[in-house]
Parts: structure tokens; C-alpha cells; sequence
């Protein structure tokens, strides 16, 4: 713990400021926090990982399609083996399902072999070009037309919600101070350090990492530099009942063709089935609204795909957005000068290389200046709640429940979310701030029923809960 | 990883304490010498009438007019004095690979293990996401379910304007749940040429209690960030568009049975309603496995998913006694303008089905209709009957219109004209 905790962030100077607590800022602050130095990480929203992190398709991936050559090939490469390792000490849920690419068509057919070098030269082995018995054999109810496949066997889902926290629970318990609500909205320059003018305050920090996702072009701006561009890219997508669960095993792409990306179709760590994203390129940084075209979009997709999944019910519909740029790798660098550094367009790999881009920047950092002697003592990783089904849950564990009923009290019963979970998350040390950060850290009411039976339930221990350590945060 | 049970061995289980539940389980508490077992995963027994705070209730079942909560009571406090035990807080959440039910209580693990099984898990109704309905995802969007939760258990407010979607009984106990909150009905939505519910209710409905009406419907888009602004509604016959200023979207109706135990039980869904596929005496098609109330018709009133208890507690001591023959009789197929009929299956020289009514849900309105019942192409059974099928309320048909069915002679087909 450092000794300026709990002092007003304007009056004193923080050796790095963070701006952005999604997973790559999280990530950035949690590996800073492991040294002799006092951190904040800024977020605009209530929530760590409410911009572009808790939209991101929820996939674990080996980098076998990556550009070969690039930064982002490398740090998701990195990032795959290092988060892997992470979620296995902090307990983000996390399952090995498994990929297959279907080939739809003679050109997706025959981009399948380029895909295979691709891979290998990204240092990925393991794919393997399979016939159309083997694709039908793998995903039995995929729709008629299915040519051909690659296999990626080391894809996997994962928890992005859980992984955003845990990076930026642990930056916390290393002691770093989180601001939440702080909107940077203009940057100056006082003597040896760098003001954040925000919307809650100035905070003034020595360094600065701008980690701002879908913002990061902007504050870059504020720093006078113009690097990339990012705008904004909306992806819907429906996530079908856990009814659907037994249709799909595990991840189906689409083969990249000119005709676009085309959607997948893959389970997700909660148990359900999800078809998406579309990707639509927009101007508003805001505008997560579902739309008509973007729902028959899906579902025309999803008739060709698995005709069988578009008979099961829809129990949540999302829009998210992810950061598009216009320069095509990852932009990581350090302004030694302004003791300023830049993680940008990290697009949605980001979750998988998250850690890698960490330890690269932090890594720049140094080389500029920055001073990094380890601390001796930190705190052991966070261990977070299980809310994946890969692993069982409280509701299905009698030790945890003779210990403490509440464990045995199962509130949402579409996600079955026990009565001592909601409480834990309420009391954690981020907790939500609103219903949508809940769900997020519990799946309460993220069932099919979306809160019919619980909603009154959920929504009053929300509004009960005491705000600790509301002060520090906001 | 299997983790310990504790196993627990009644007579009967019945998974949901509702109005079918607990009048199977006060009926067969009578009648069993073993324990009769109620499985309520809510934290007070008694179903979806706890929150209805309006009357209506027990009219049929218990020959008196009560509101809902003091309905709910009265069937709890007569399935206890029955002898039946009550468990809630007390949610299954799968079958033991031999048949049981897994259950998670405060209490612990248990599998109960009965030689009968009734599943009385009632019905919800299908939220915005279900629906597809576009849009922001702002706070304000209720299912009447949910709304009337909010405000009747947990004295919670609502907003001040509110858009109704649907217009069928439910729809209007949702205007008047908003209305004792302080939140005022600007507009109710039906897709349909007409309101969904009786003119008795409608009527009044809109006379009494102000509600505006919109006809052929739909809501396109839900608007507004943080809480509800409006809602964009299409008409669905000119197409033309136009955005209603609200703070408060309900939508109501769009019934579902909680049907996820039928499935993981590995019985067909009926493609009609959702839910399990039962004969007239209530049977599926596993032996000793029952279901019974709204999720086997949804949705019809409290009193009669009462009934369907009493129906049920025979054919479930007509099973113990070896009396039950084999389910599988002749299955019944809804055609259009039908969307399904229940019993799904008739069982020729059976008892009938619950009231003597076959259950049925129309699509479109018809107001005086001829049912029609036809085995192998030919019509068997045509009746002119004097009350209205219309969408958003069960359409009730005569069981003897079945009476001469073929055991051997193939589906039945039930329609309209």
C-alpha cells in the first residue's frame, strides 16, 4: 500500500497514471502496480471493462490468423499463454472447446490451405484441413452445404467480464487507486508531471499510459499526436437459451472471403449459445442500440449456418462496440519526452493479448525512464468467483453451502445465482455500481427469463447495498 | 467431482408450489400413506397469484371470488393441513442419472427420490429479448411478471407514463398494478384487429380506466439511454410509424412454460405450447412422471391449474394402484387457426381431460366458431360453439367432441370451421 491512499488525487502526483480500466488498461496498472510505484487507473464509465471489454466475442485465441510479422501475431501469441495461466491461478472461468472453420463455398474452400501456412507462420501447428464427413461429424447440426473445414484446437471461450476484473481487482489489492467516473477530458502540462483534467477532477501523474480503447485516438490527440484513427464498429449479436447448448461444442468460424467476415457461432462460458457479431461501421463512440437490419442479418445467417439454433429461444440480445483503426497493427509506444505511452487499436484480440501488450509496454516504459524496482511482497492474485460452467458452481457445491446457506439459496433461477454470490459481488473490492455491473460479475437475470421471477429480488439487494469505499472511488 | 446428497425419499415430489402444485399436493396428502413433497424454489409457496393483488381468484376451484394473495394463502394453508410438506427456498436443478431430482436448498444438496413425480413449474412470459424487439437496452422494461413483483412484494415504484404490449387479461392486471404504483397507461399494443381480452374487461377497461388502444401494433424499437424515453410502434397494416414518449415498457403475455426439466429429461417439447406432451389424465410419456397447470397450457387461469391438481392426484393414485394403463393413446394436432391444444394426447375410455374442456390458444378472432375434429381426413366431430375463440386467452372445447375417436384410427386433428 502506498502512503498517499486515500489523499484527494489532485492535490498529490501519481508516478503513472492509466487512463482506460478496460482488460488492456487493467492489465497495464496491474503489472505497474507490482513495482515501487503509485497508480491510478482512470476509467470514464461507472464500470471497469464497460467500453469495447465486456462486448468482445469472449474468445481465448492462439493468434493462428493473425497478420504474420506483427506486433498484435506476437502479443496475442504471448498474451494466449499468459492469460491461460493467469485465469488458472485467479479462477476465471475459461473453457478448451475447441475450433472449426467451415467452408461454405469453392473460394472458402480454397482459402482454407493459405489459412494453414498463415498459421504456421504465426507459430501455430495444429490446424488440420478436414473433409465435409469430418466437419459434419465434428457439429452435427450444422446446416446442409458445409464443403470443408480447418480445425483450430487450441481456441477457446473464456469469461471477458471475469478477466477485465480480475486484472483490475488485483491492480487494486497491489494498490492501485481506481477512479472510476473520471471522464479525462483535457490534458496539460505542469513543470515535471501531466494534469488529466477529468470530468470528477484533475488528477496529476508523472507518466501517463493512454489505454483508452474506443477513445484512444482522442486522447492521443490531447497529447498532439496523430497516429490512428479509430472509429467505432457495432456488433450485435443474440445469445440463444441453454436449451440450445447441446447443438455446438465449440467454436465455429467463418472463413474470411471478400464478401466479409461472416458471423460464428459459438458457446459461451455461461452454458448458452451465441450467433454474431455483425460488424457495422459507425460514426456515434455511444450508440450500443440493436437494430432491425442487424438482427435479419443474423438471422440470415444463422438459417444457413445451423438452421436447427434459430428454433430455440433468444434470451439476450447485445450491441457492442469494438475500436476499428485505420492502421492495421497494434500501435504501442512510449513518448520518452512527455513521459507519455500508447496502447492503441487494439482491436478485439485485445483480450487475449492483453497481458502480453502489459508486459511490452511496460517494458518500453522503462527503457524511456520510468524506474521499475519490483516490490518485494505483493498480494496474492485474486480468486474469482466461478461463473462459468466449466467448473461447478455454488449452487451445485454442499461444502460451500454447509459453510454458508446463502450459497444454498438460489435466487435467479434461470442462472442460478445463489442469494451469498450477489452479496460477495456487492461487497467486493469493485463492486457494481449499477444493475448492469451485476450482471456482469453474477449473470443474475442474464437468463431467459430476464428477471420475471428475480428481478424485484436482484434489484433491491442492489439498492440496498452499502456503497463501500464509494469515497475512494469516486 | 460428484458431490454429497443427501437423499430423500417421498411418495410423490411435486416440483412448483402454484396453484397446481399445492391442490395436487393437498389432494394427495389425503390419499398416500408416504410423504407428499413440495419442491418451491421461491421463497413462499403459493405461485404467480402471491402477486396478483387484484380479485378474480378461486371462482372456479374453491366457489368464491378472493384476490390473489389471499388465494395463494388459503391453498398453501390447505395443502399443509392436508399433511403435504412445503419446502421452499428449495430449487431443482436436474435429474440424478436414475430417474431423481437434484435439489439445492439453504439446508444443503438433497435428490429426491419418488415413485411419482408431478411437474407443476408453471409459465412466464417472454421478455423484450425473447421478442427481438431492437433498440437501447435502458432500465423500465418489465414483463408483468416482474412489474408486479416489484410492486406488490417489494413496494417498489414504477415511472410515471407507461406502454402496455399486448392486450390480453394479463396486460390489463398490468395497468392496474401500474396504476396502484402511480404510473399512468399512455397507450396498449395489440397486434391483433381487436383487443385480446374479454370485452367485459376491455370495456370498462378502457372507459374506467383511460387506456387508449392501438390495434394491428407492434412495438419496433425500445429508445432511451439509462431509462426509457419512448418507443417507436409500427402499424402493421399501413407500416406507417410513429414514437410514444414513455418511461415504462411492460410487455405482457407471450406465454412460455418453464420447460427446462421436460427437456432434460429427454421428453418431446410439444411444438405448440412449449411444454411437455400430456395425455387427459396428465401423463407423459416417462411412467410416473406427471405434469400438471400452466405448464402444460399456457397460459389459463389460477383456479383452473387448480383443477388440473385434482386431476392430476387421481391419475398419479391411479399409477400407484396399477390401474393406469398405458400412456399412448391417439395424439390430438391443433390446426390453424389453432396454435395448440392440450391434452396433447386422448386417452380413448380414459377419464377425459380437466373439466371435461379440452384447452386450446387461437391466433385470429372468430366469434361464434365451428370446431371441427377429423381422424384419417374424415370429420368425426363438429360443433358450432357459443363463445368466442379469440388470441391471449384459452379457447375451451368440449372433451365429448373426442368421444368417437378411433383408438386405432390415427392423430386427430383439431381446427376451426
Amino acid at each position: 500500500m502506498t502512503a498517499s491512499l486515500g489523499t484527494p488525487p489532485g492535490t498529490t502526483v501519481v508516478d503513472v497514471a492509466v487512463i482506460g480500466a478496460g482488460v488492456v488498461g487493467s492489465a497495464i496498472a496491474r503489472l505497474l502496480s507490482g513495482h515501487e510505484l503509485d497508480i491510478a487507473l482512470l476509467d470514464a464509465r461507472d464500470d471497469v471493462g464497460d467500453g469495447t471489454s465486456k462486448a468482445n466475442t469472449a474468445i481465448l485465441h492462439t493468434g493462428f490468423d493473425a497478420s504474420p510479422g506483427t506486433l498484435e501475431s506476437r502479443l496475442v501469441a504471448e498474451g494466449y499463454h499468459l492469460l491461460k495461466d493467469y485465469a488458472d491461478r485467479t479462477g476465471i472461468p475459461y473453457e478448451p472447446t475447441g475450433a472449426l472453420l467451415v467452408a461454405w463455398d469453392d473460394e472458402q474452400l480454397g482459402a482454407l490451405p493459405e489459412l494453414q501456412r498463415k498459421a504456421e507462420r504465426n507459430g501455430y501447428h495444429a490446424t488440420e484441413i478436414v473433409g465435409p464427413g469430418e466437419v459434419y461429424a465434428q457439429v452435427p447440426a450444422l446446416g446442409p452445404g458445409a464443403l470443408g473445414g480447418l480445425t483450430v484446437p487450441g481456441e477457446s471461450i473464456i469469461c471477458t467480464w471475469t478477466t477485465t476484473l480480475a486484472l483490475a481487482t488485483d491492480a487494486v489489492r497491489r494498490g492501485t487507486r481506481l477512479l472510476r467516473g473520471h471522464r479525462v477530458e483535457s490534458v496539460t502540462v505542469d513543470g515535471d508531471h501531466t494534469v488529466l483534467h477529468t470530468s470528477a477532477g484533475d488528477v496529476r501523474a508523472r507518466w501517463v499510459v493512454n489505454a483508452a480503447g474506443l477513445g484512444g485516438d482522442v486522447i492521443d490527440g490531447h497529447f498532439g499526436h496523430d497516429r490512428f484513427h479509430l472509429h467505432p464498429r457495432r456488433g450485435e449479436l443474440f445469445v440463444y437459451d441453454k436449451q440450445a447448448r447441446p447443438l455446438v461444442d465449440r467454436i465455429v468460424l467463418p472463413v474470411p472471403s471478400k464478401l466479409g467476415k461472416g458471423v460464428l457461432i459459438s458457446p459461451t462460458i455461461y452454458g448458452n449459445v451465441m450467433l454474431g457479431p455483425t460488424a457495422e461501421d459507425m460514426t456515434d463512440r455511444h450508440d450500443t442500440a440493436t437494430t432491425e437490419s442487424g438482427y435479419a442479418f443474423l438471422l440470415d445467417k444463422g438459417r444457413r449456418i445451423m438452421p436447427s439454433l434459430l428454433r430455440e429461444e433468444v434470451t439476450a440480445t447485445y450491441a457492442g462496440l469494438r475500436a476499428a483503426s485505420d492502421v492495421s497493427d497494434y500501435t504501442i509506444e512510449v513518448d520518452a519526452v512527455q513521459r507519455y505511452a500508447v496502447a492503441g487499436g487494439i482491436r478485439s484480440t485485445g483480450l487475449t493479448s492483453s497481458m502480453a501488450v502489459a508486459e511490452y509496454l511496460v517494458d518500453l516504459l522503462g527503457k524511456a525512464g520510468l524506474s521499475l524496482h519490483p516490490r518485494d511482497e505483493l498480494p496474492e492474485p485474486p480468486h474469482m468467483p466461478n461463473i462459468g460452467e466449466a467448473r461447478p458452481r455454488p449452487y451445485a457445491d454442499a461444502e460451500r453451502i454447509a459453510r454458508d446457506p446463502a450459497y444454498g439459496t438460489v435466487v435467479c433461477f434461470c442462472e442460478r445465482v445463489t442469494r451469498g454470490e450477489i452479496r460477495d459481488a456487492l461487497s467486493s473490492i469493485i463492486p457494481p455500481h449499477d444493475l448492469d455491473g451485476l450482471r456482469r460479475r453474477t449473470r443474475a437475470m442474464n437468463g431467459r427469463c430476464q428477471g420475471f421471477y428475480c428481478g424485484a429480488t436482484v434489484t433491491g439487494m442492489l439498492r440496498d447495498a452499502p456503497r463501500r469505499g464509494e469515497g475512494q472511488q469516486r | 467431482m460428484s458431490t454429497p446428497r443427501t437423499r430423500l425419499t417421498p411418495e410423490v415430489a411435486i416440483v412448483g408450489g402454484g396453484p397446481a402444485g399445492l391442490r395436487a399436493a393437498s389432494e394427495l396428502a389425503q390419499s398416500v400413506s408416504g410423504d407428499v413433497l413440495v419442491l418451491e424454489r421461491e421463497h413462499e409457496a403459493g405461485g404467480i397469484p402471491r402477486h396478483c393483488a387484484h380479485t378474480g381468484f378461486g371462482i372456479r376451484d374453491l366457489h368464491r371470488v378472493l384476490n390473489g394473495p389471499d388465494y395463494a394463502r388459503r391453498l398453501v394453508r390447505a395443502t399443509e393441513a392436508a399433511g403435504a410438506v412445503i419446502r421452499t427456498d428449495a430449487m431443482v436443478t436436474g435429474w440424478t442419472g436414475d430417474g431423481g431430482l437434484e435439489v439445492t436448498t439453504p439446508a444443503g444438496l438433497a435428490q429426491v427420490h419418488a415413485k411419482a413425480i408431478v411437474l407443476a413449474t408453471g409459465a412466464r412470459e417472454r421478455p423484450r429479448t425473447a421478442r427481438m424487439i431492437p433498440g437501447d437496452r435502458p432500465d423500465g422494461v418489465y414483463t408483468t411478471g416482474m412489474l408486479q413483483n416489484l410492486v406488490h412484494l417489494h413496494h417498489r415504484e414504477a415511472g410515471t407514463r407507461a406502454v402496455i404490449v399486448g392486450s390480453e387479461l394479463v396486460s390489463w392486471s398490468a395497468v392496474l398494478t401500474l396504476r396502484h404504483a402511480g404510473c399512468r397507461t399512455v397507450l396498449m399494443t395489440s397486434e391483433h384487429r381487436r383487443p385480446e381480452a374479454y370485452a367485459a374487461f376491455t370495456v370498462p377497461g378502457r372507459l374506467g380506466l383511460r387506456v387508449p388502444v392501438r390495434t394491428r401494433t407492434r412495438v419496433a424499437r425500445v429508445i432511451g439511454k439509462g431509462r426509457v424515453e419512448a418507443v417507436e410502434i409500427e402499424h402493421l397494416d399501413s407500416g406507417s410509424r410513429d414514437v410514444v414518449e414513455c418511461d415504462t415498457v411492460v410487455f405482457t403475455g407471450d406465454w412460455i412454460p418453464d420447460n427446462e426439466l421436460v427437456r432434460a429429461a429427454g421428453l418431446p417439447l410439444d411444438g405448440g405450447t412449449c411444454g411437455p406432451v400430456v395425455d387427459s389424465e396428465l401423463r407423459t410419456a416417462r411412467p410416473g412422471l406427471f405434469a400438471a397447470g400452466n405448464v402444460v397450457h399456457p397460459v389459463d387461469t389460477a383456479d383452473v391449474a387448480a383443477l388440473d391438481g385434482v386431476q392430476v392426484a387421481t391419475s398419479v393414485l391411479e399409477h400407484f394402484a396399477g390401474r393406469a394403463g398405458e400412456s399412448g393413446g391417439v395424439r390430438i394436432v391443433a390446426d390453424e387457426p389453432l396454435r395448440w391444444v392440450s391434452p396433447m394426447v386422448h386417452t380413448p375410455g380414459g377419464r377425459g381431460p380437466t373439466r371435461g374442456r379440452l384447452l386450446a390458444w387461437a391466433d385470429t378472432y372468430r366469434p361464434f366458431p365451428r370446431v371441427t375434429v377429423r381422424q384419417a381426413g374424415e370429420v368425426i366431430a363438429r360443433r358450432r360453439v357459443p363463445w368466442p375463440a379469440a388470441p391471449g386467452r384459452v379457447f375451451r372445447i368440449p372433451g365429448e367432441l373426442l368421444d368417437a375417436a378411433r383408438p386405432d384410427g390415427g392423430e386427430l386433428r383439431i381446427s376451426l370451421g
